[in-house]
């Protein structure tokens, strides 16, 4: 085990160098680094210093090496806008992502896994129908217009919970309602299809020969060998909440990275998105080592 | 009178599908008794596993029905039983061991889980049954018993995973062991081991035996009483030596008469001319593992050379070096005097043709998507200088009458098919291609016994008429008896005997070969009695 997370960390660092050569090249190819950073109108004098200033007349490959040698550092230089180190202000930011995506994926995988399960223990009957109906009007909603409908009815009308921002908990429950309702729709199904083909399968009509009861042989015998398939895509929707919900987090207001990093583009905080996109990085990095490790743990056979 | 132990009145059981109603089973009734082994013998689609399942309650409802009839466990009746009460039944009382024992053990939980599992969920406490479990395990003849507790069903070989199905199946000393085609995928010598681990401990528990079977073999073996069914209905019952010798109905001796082994042996054939094929060290390693070493053989014209051998023995390995399939480690493979193994893929692309393969599953090996005519006719997309395209058709018709089917059947798709006739359209394909040897690697091997002698006597009749020569690679020594003109032996890549039909199967040399042919199941009993009594003979003589 210790063996494949070695070999695991070493093709994803692989990875990261090539995205952090990728990102510094991209910004140097868009055109003269100052116009990426500083205002339109700034003048010719404060251009060079902050040429100056940031090394920006050395040689590409000297500018390059200065980069790699700051990003090691972990120092991305300070965010322009905000007079902070850019990596400070990053992690703040992504904390709260860090919770409402875990939040939301605790939610989608817990329901997705049993109701899913049910439906396909009962399918065909009034209750998978219900289920796969439900899951489909959720996998195919827009989730900005169920944001914004969210608000005006829940907010404006009824005035029961708060419009944007964060403080109580109250402040939780449309952003993650929200971001639940599409990865629900999309897990059920996945959880329901790998459902079906475990419990036709040989190894349940045993443990039906053997007495065992229903619910162990929906919940221990099938289940864990569904779940391989239902594993990948949640790791694929969680990788995509990790890199910030940007829609919903813009909507509600809410002081993610996703938010965080749109606001940096359009202020041209260039440390700042920088800092975001490693960030991001590592976290998807993380996560799908966890996933491989998940894997081998539900899968006797898998081993790497 | 005390009630039958098991006993099932005529049951009938129907399926709904899309063709409507299939009466699967129909007004079958058998019964069991302590100590006894009844056989339920059937071709596929007999009815024979939907009559056990419905004893343990194992038939899906919808689609399935039980229309009629009653299953009764020491007088009461299971069909009528709350689900709880029956529930305890199922593994406790009765218990079922199945074919394929590692797509029916669970492979993501440990086996020693698995069985603990049987006497948990039936009330034992963990520790005891942790212990049993044990017990079970080294009875059942698994070394190491404490360790291989914690291995996978992925770990074990399939002869130890049917016996990790019996050590569960018993665990709970149930008083019936329903067996569906226990053995069917086995090795011959695993098979008798198995079949005999199971007799010792009927035994040791006085359980009665339901064993299903298609092999008459098994029958020979094991059976006291035989119950034979047709179409899900039963068409003859009695004593197992009873039926073989007096069969009553067609059906029975039809069955009998299909039953491989009993035919004339081929005369060797007169040696002349050039070999076809002249295999010379062929050697095959993956990785440290030696798959073939140094195997060498001939096939002359029009013969037919059986290879035989367990699994793990080499003989796919071989069929697919021949076809440069895989890729040979070294060694020389002349045909018709030149060497296959140095060819440049241009040439080879033209002896291709000639050189053609069936494989054991017609199901797998022809494309669903494709239909009857599109998969013979490829051949001449592929090879056009074998037939203009106008003829296409007409060959096809032709093709396709050769192998015992209609013109009609090119539009359809191998799905449409049964078992044997797809076997009849992998083989129509490879004709198209007017090959001259023709590797058959376990072709019959998926087949019912009737539907195998068709083939057999179809291949047979090609050679006849064609001159084609045939590599007939088997697990099963009967088939090979009434079909090779010669048979080599192999034995964890290595041959280890060869020589003609009768040779082998009259006067073996060879240690393996021996073992071979005494593991293997004669369908008549009396034969089968005397060859049992040899075999443990030989097993109590060795050290």
């Amino acid at each position: 085990m210790r063996h494949f997370i070695g070999k695991r960390a070493f093709a994803s660092g692989l990875s990261l160098i090539g995205l952090v050569v990728l990102v510094f090249f991209l910004s140097r190819l868009t055109g003269d680094p100052t116009a990426l950073f500083l205002p339109l109108d700034a003048s010719l004098d404060s251009r060079e210093r902050f040429r100056e200033l940031h090394g920006l007349n050395d040689p590409l490959l000297v500018q390059f090496a200065h980069y790699v040698w700051d990003i090691l550092n972990l120092d991305f230089g300070d965010s322009i806008r905000k007079a902070r180190p850019a990596l400070e202000v990053v992690l703040a930011a992504f904390q709260w992502t860090l919770i409402l995506a875990l939040t939301t994926i605790f939610f989608v995988t817990t329901s997705a896994i049993i109701i899913g399960s049910l439906a396909a223990f009962y399918a065909g009957g009034i209750f998978d129908r219900v289920a796969t109906f439900l899951s489909l009007i959720g996998a195919s909603a827009p989730d900005f217009w169920i944001a914004i409908v969210a608000i005006v009815l829940f907010s404006v009308n009824l005035g029961w919970l708060p419009t944007s921002g964060t403080g109580t908990i109250w402040h939780w429950i449309m952003p993650v309602a929200v971001l639940f309702i599409r990865p629900f729709g999309l897990v059920l199904q996945v959880v329901r299809g790998s459902m079906m083909t475990a419990l036709s399968s040989a190894y349940v009509k045993t443990a039906r020969a053997k007495g065992v009861r229903v619910r162990p042989i929906i919940f221990v015998h099938a289940l864990r060998n569904a779940l391989l398939p239902v594993i990948t895509v949640i790791g694929d929707l969680s990788a995509g909440m990790l890199n910030g919900a940007v829609v919903v987090e813009t909507i509600f207001g809410f002081p993610g990275v996703g938010k965080l990093m749109i606001d940096s583009i359009l202020q041209r905080d260039f440390t700042v998105v920088l800092a975001a996109i490693m960030v991001s990085a590592m976290a998807i990095f993380l996560m799908n080592l966890l996933i491989d490790i998940a894997y081998s743990v539900l899968d006797p056979r898998i081993r790497y | 009178m005390s009630p039958h132990l098991l006993e099932v009145r005529n049951l009938s059981v129907e399926f709904h599908t899309l063709h409507g109603q299939v009466k699967a089973v129909q007004g079958v009734s058998f019964h069991l008794d302590p100590g006894e082994t009844l056989v339920i013998l059937g071709e596929s689609g007999s009815g024979k596993s939907v009559s056990a399942s419905a004893v343990m309650n194992l038939i899906d409802m919808p689609p399935g029905e039980i229309t009629s009839g009653e299953v009764l466990y020491r007088g009461k009746s299971l069909l009528e039983m709350p689900s709880e009460e029956r529930r305890a039944i199922n593994g406790a009382r009765i218990a079922m061991i199945f074919q394929d024992p590692l797509a029916h053990l669970n492979p993501v939980y440990s086996v020693g889980w698995q069985i603990i599992e049987m006497m948990t969920t039936h009330g034992m406490p963990s520790d005891q049954a942790k212990r049993r479990a044990i017990e079970l395990l080294g009875r059942v003849g698994i070394p190491d018993p404490e360790v291989r507790m914690k291995a996978y069903p992925h770990q074990f070989s399939g002869g130890q995973r049917q016996r990790l199905m019996i050590a569960m199946a018993l665990a709970l000393k149930p008083d019936i062991l329903i067996a569906d085609e226990p053995t069917t995928a086995l090795d011959v010598t695993v098979q008798a081991q198995i079949l005999a681990l199971l007799k010792e401990l009927q035994l040791e528990t006085g359980m009665g035996l339901l064993l299903i079977t298609h092999d008459l073999g098994v029958v020979a073996e094991v059976a006291d009483n035989v119950v034979v069914m047709n179409a899900g209905e039963i068409v003859e019952t009695g004593p197992a030596a009873e039926v073989y010798a007096n069969p009553q109905h067609p059906y029975t001796k039809r069955l009998i008469a299909a039953a491989p082994g009993s035919g004339e042996m081929a005369e060797p054939l007169a040696a002349s001319g050039q070999p076809l094929l002249r295999l010379e060290n062929v050697t095959k390693n993956f990785g440290t593992i030696e798959a073939l070493k140094d195997v060498s053989l001939t096939v002359m014209p029009g013969e037919i050379v059986a290879i035989v051998g367990e699994s793990g023995s080499g003989k796919s390995t071989l069929a697919k070096t021949l076809l440069r399939l895989e890729e040979p480690t070294s060694g020389a493979a002349f045909y018709n005097g030149r060497d296959l193994f140095q060819m440049s893929p241009k040439e080879l692309f033209g002896i291709r043709r000639e050189i053609q393969m069936v494989f054991q599953d017609p199901t797998q090996s022809l494309n669903p998507r494709m239909s009857v005519y599109e998969l013979i006719s490829e051949a001449w997309a592929i090879h056009p200088e074998i037939l203009p395209k106008v003829k296409w058709r007409d060959r096809v018709a032709e093709l396709l009458e050769l192998v015992g089917l209609s013109a009609d059947h090119a539009r359809r798709y191998p799905h449409q098919f049964s078992g044997g006739q797809r076997q009849r359209i992998a083989i129509a394909r490879v004709l198209a291609l007017e090959p001259k040897l023709v590797v058959c690697d376990e072709a019959v091997s998926a087949l019912d016994v009737s539907i195998q002698a068709q083939v057999i006597d179809l291949l047979e009749g090609l050679r006849n008429e064609f001159g084609l020569s045939y590599i007939f690679i088997a697990h099963d020594l009967p088939v090979v008896r009434d079909f090779a003109d010669r048979v080599v032996v192999m034995q964890q890549g290595r041959i280890v005997e060869e020589g003609t039909v009768r040779e082998i199967f009259e006067t073996p040399r060879d240690d393996y070969t021996r073992a071979l042919l005494a593991a293997s199941l004669d369908p008549d009993p009396a034969v089968q009695a005397k060859r049992r009594a040899a075999r443990l003979e030989m097993e109590a003589a060795r050290p």
